[in-house]
């Protein structure tokens, strides 16, 4: 068996939708799921007669993102046409942009493994408009449903920097975590507002030779999970290809593959010279914009910090793990209800702890996010201090974060409303130590003999204090007293 | 009686409705009786709407009795190009493919005709698409010259053209991608203006060539023209290519229609008019003499990239016609195949049936010129030819008003006599094309006849946004001449 050693290299075509008010050149709402066909106008529907006016909004939306990504932004950026005919395609046109795009050469930052980051080329991001959807019926037809048709859609490309399945992945939900922090798009998948086609191929050093496999490209994945099992079983394809004939890309075809997900296979669509003629030219219905020094500031204005930026000084400004890092930083309203309560004087970690373990299983139980769970940042600050005093303990100010969302009354009020005080006083919890010592002998006399036994004794014992004043003992007082009376 | 009222221009018709010396019915009943009669012989409509026609004009007879304010155009019967979308009857364009197309809206420009409060008798013939000039391209019928029904109307405005010359309307909006508005109003004898490109909304106008196409007037007299300009001018939201206010307001170009120019420059082209007929030649000489005579300057000029004029916007008109005619395809738009053998053949086959021959030559060269590998040699190229025609015109425009040649090489020619010669018929345009390619305003005005009693247009073009100089320079010359008086003897 030859010595063979590859690499998987992949790059990434990404669709956004952008969550504006209305859609790219028209005054139609976006739509998802309504009566097909009835968010239309003769403008969306590309009539005979009609003209398209672009959105600014959707324009600005697109601009922050290239800002996000670090994209040089252009001076001046135009519309083209990019011919095809297709059913679901009204004027068997797209607008999109093609020679100047409103942004290119950028990079983002993809988390990994470990806390550590990597960078990926940006090519360009640009805006177009997105097509409608073709239904076919069982029947000898189709039908089109142009609901989406024209709905503004932000392509972005990078460049092949990614290595594997895992770094593609990796790069798609970071996106989806900044389109949503920018607020311009949902970035629900099940609602189609992100897709992605890889191009992927391999490096394969084979007794020193290098080849490179011919690249494919797989279309329009809507899940991550999708867009992860197709680039591994691209790679396991393109070596079982290479070993059996030996295809590089200068003698094979790129091709274009569809994704089956019940098989979780690619299949074959089309090579390379059957690709169509799109016989791009500007389009001249719409004017070229102009985006001033100005007007870029002012989208500048409209940003935040980037989540990977704040997943990383949650880290080194709050000593957080980079596990509860990426949790709080998940959703930018749980990153900044976290960092208000922070600000409100909660310890981080404490309020990390409250909020990843508790505010967010009910957040997800209830289906909304923590925010939406009518407590303030203050409160929970609050909750986090009582903890950290030692008033009430870790599991009851579960119970009081329970209450807190169930009531939206204050933390201490709740903690007495409850008797979930704890009882620190310790000429009181002498007395309970005493009777317990005085009815656990055999206890006592393990604990004095030392050994592993020892901390068995001991940890039954502060149980049987615990137990008398029903959790309410504050365990660390109990343990020093114990302490004292066996030391 | 009937011919009185004909005879009217819109505002001497206007005038008369607003002070009740005439009805809008009257008019209106008068104007069909008119498409009844000669309608059959010159074959200017598509379609017309009697019925609601007769209707508004009750109405706006009715609001002028009761001394209600109505609009600049009340009660004046006016047609409209069928290449323009309204939500009443069909909007064809002149094609198999349209015939039987109902747009749910109307163009602005014909909202703004009904704001104005005219009486829309009906949409005219045009060469299918706008692409022709001489209307022997409508899918639809055929088209004659009130003049000599022997001859085309010119085109592609030629219905329009021939209804406002044949006294079936009392003007008529038409449309200019290299010459349709003024290319016929000269074979017709009447005015045609086409205004600089974005002064006059194109939403709702049926795309031909979308860098290149605006719709205009066509009227009998220089002072209606600018009349229909002031109703139809102006930024519209949904039109981004239409100018807006701050960078070029509209301007009353009625107002000062009169007014006298002093020390007009007007610049000629020798070497570029060389190329029309003698006969052409010799009257429009005579015109700018006319000029001369009440004091202007007239300049030698050179333009030296006109010749490169046709070329250019032949490849651009095409290349736009291309794409924005791809949705005819009996998918989304447009006539569908009866039995197509599969999918591909539903578009083949329904475009194959829907278009007629010259369109889809067009569609041909323009997907030629925008095919990957081709586009650099075509489609940029004739751009930078389109900027350096910019060019010269700037350069002229630094030290004339205005350029004054002809509108077409000949007067209007034999129905059948170029239709199977395109090259030739696309020689026609020579003169008119280079303003569109320019973006620049430029008017057809009566000017005389040929040996043949043919009408002959002489053409004016003046700086963008210049259309109310444009106007009054051309009515210096209406006020001299009786040119527009003359008016076509129809036999049936
Ligand atoms: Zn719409």
């Amino acid at each position: 068996m030859a010595e063979l050693d590859y690499k998987v290299v992949v790059g990434l075509e990404i669709h956004v939708h952008l969550c504006t008010k209305t859609k790219m050149f028209c005054g139609c709402a976006l739509s998802f799921g309504e009566e097909a066909n009835s968010r239309v106008c003769p403008v969306c529907l590309g009539m005979p007669g009609v003209l398209p006016v672009m959105n600014k909004q959707a324009l600005e939306y697109a601009i922050m993102v290239a800002m996000a990504l670090n994209c040089e932004i252009a001076e001046f950026t135009k519309w083209d046409r990019k011919s095809y005919y297709y059913p679901d395609l009204p004027k068997n046109y797209q607008i999109s942009q093609y020679d100047l795009p409103l942004s290119a050469n950028g990079f983002i930052e993809i988390p990994l493994e470990g806390g550590k980051t990597k960078r990926i080329g940006i090519i360009r991001a640009h805006l177009e408009e997105d097509a409608g959807k073709n239904v076919h019926s069982e029947a000898n037809f189709s039908q089109v449903d142009l609901n989406r048709a024209g709905t503004p859609l932000l392509e972005i490309v990078t460049c092949p920097d990614m290595n594997s399945a895992s770094e593609v992945r990796a790069l798609a939900v970071e996106l989806q975590r900044i389109v949503r922090y920018l607020g311009v798009s949902e970035g629900d998948m099940q609602k189609g507002h992100m897709r992605f086609e890889p191009n992927i191929n391999l490096i394969i050093t084979k007794n020193g030779a290098e080849y490179k496999t011919p690249i494919a490209e797989v279309k329009n994945l809507n899940s991550f999970r999708a867009l992860e099992r197709s680039v591994e079983y691209e790679v396991q394809r393109q070596l079982d290809e290479f070993a059996e004939t030996g295809k590089t890309i200068e003698t094979g075809n790129k091709t274009t593959r569809g994704w089956v997900d019940e098989r979780e296979v690619t299949v074959l669509q089309r090579k390379k010279e059957e690709a169509p003629d799109y016989r791009y030219f500007p389009e001249p219905d719409l004017v070229p914009v102009k985006l001033t020094k100005e007007w870029l500031a002012e989208i500048r204005g409209h940003l935040c910090e980037l989540p990977i930026n704040k997943q990383i000084r949650y880290v080194t400004e709050y000593k957080l793990s980079d596990y509860d890092a990426g949790v709080l930083t998940a959703e930018r309203f749980t990153a900044e209800f976290f960092e208000q309560s922070v600000a409100a004087g909660g310890e981080p970690k404490r309020v990390c702890n409250l909020l990843t373990q508790t505010g967010l299983k009910i957040a997800k139980e209830r289906g909304c996010g923590v925010c939406d769970l009518g407590i303030k940042a203050e409160s929970l600050s609050e909750l986090s201090k009582i903890v950290e005093s030692g008033t009430v303990s870790s599991s009851a100010a579960v119970s009081i974060f329970e209450a807190m969302v169930e009531t939206g009354k204050e933390p201490d009020i709740l903690a007495e409303e409850l008797n979930l005080i704890q009882k620190s006083d310790a000429g009181e919890l002498e007395l309970i130590v005493e009777h317990v010592l005085a009815d656990n002998a055999k206890a006592v006399k393990d604990v004095k003999i030392g050994g592993k036994k020892s901390k068995k004794a001991h940890g039954f014992l502060l149980g049987q204090v615990m137990q008398k004043t029903r959790g309410q003992a504050n365990p660390k007082v109990v343990s020093e007293i114990l302490d004292k009376k066996l030391g | 009686m009937q011919d009185e009222l004909l005879n009217m221009d819109c505002r001497q018709l206007r005038d008369g409705i607003a002070s009740g010396r005439v009805k809008s019915v009257a008019a209106t009943e008068a104007v069909f009786k008119a498409i009844e009669k000669y309608e059959g012989a010159i074959g200017a409509y598509i379609s017309t709407f009697k019925k609601q026609a007769i209707s508004k004009a009750e109405e706006i007879d009715k609001k002028i009795a009761s001394g209600e304010t109505v609009g600049e155009l009340a009660g004046v019967p006016v047609a409209v190009k069928d290449i323009m979308c309204t939500s009443f009857g069909t909007t064809t364009c002149a094609s198999k493919i349209l015939e039987s197309f109902h747009a749910p809206y109307n163009a602005t420009a014909v909202e703004k005709l009904a704001a104005a409060d005219a009486v829309i008798v009906g949409k005219t013939n045009m060469d299918e698409f706008a692409m022709g000039s001489s209307t022997e391209n409508s899918g639809l019928k055929q088209t004659v010259n009130p003049w000599d029904k022997s001859r085309v109307p010119g085109g592609s405005s030629g219905g329009s053209a021939a209804a406002v010359a044949g006294r079936l309307c009392y003007a008529a909006l038409g449309s200019d991608t290299g010459g349709s508005i003024r290319q016929p109003a000269s074979f017709c004898g009447v005015v045609g203006l086409k205004p600089t490109y974005g002064r006059v909304s194109r939403f709702g106008l049926v795309a031909f060539g979308s860098s290149l196409d605006q719709i205009g007037p066509l009227t009998r007299t220089v002072g209606d023209c600018a009349l229909l300009l002031n109703v139809i001018a102006g930024h519209d939201p949904a039109d981004s290519t239409s100018i807006d206010e701050k960078t070029a307001p509209v301007c009353d170009c009625l107002g000062k229609l009169d007014e006298p120019i002093e020390g007009l420059k007007i610049a000629v082209v020798p070497e570029f008019n060389a190329g029309a007929e003698s006969g052409v030649q010799k009257v429009i000489a005579k015109a700018i003499d006319v000029y001369k005579r009440l004091g202007a300057e007239v300049i030698e000029v050179d333009m030296p990239h006109l010749d490169y004029a046709i070329a250019a916007y032949y490849v651009i008109a095409t290349a736009e016609a291309s794409s924005n005619l791809a949705r005819y395809d009996g998918v989304h738009y447009g006539h569908r195949t009866e039995e197509p053998a599969d999918y591909i053949e539903v578009y083949s086959k329904s475009r194959a049936e829907g278009f007629g021959k010259e369109v889809k030559r067009r569609i041909m060269l323009g997907t030629y010129a925008l095919s990957s590998g081709y586009y650099d040699a075509y489609y940029l190229k004739a751009l930078k030819v389109r900027n350096l025609i910019r060019g010269d015109f700037a350069k002229v425009f630094e030290r004339c008003d205005c350029i004054m040649m002809p509108v077409a090489p000949t007067t209007a020619f034999k129905i059948g006599e170029k239709i199977d010669d395109p090259l030739a018929m696309y020689l026609s345009d020579v003169y008119t094309i280079a303003a569109n390619l320019a973006g620049i305003p430029a008017i057809s005005v009566p000017c005389g006849f040929d040996e043949k009693k043919l009408p002959i247009g002489l053409q004016i073009l003046a700086p963008a946004f210049g259309e109310e100089k444009l106007l009054r320079t051309a009515r210096i010359y209406e006020r001299e001449t009786d040119w527009h008086k003359e008016k076509p003897r129809i036999s049936n």
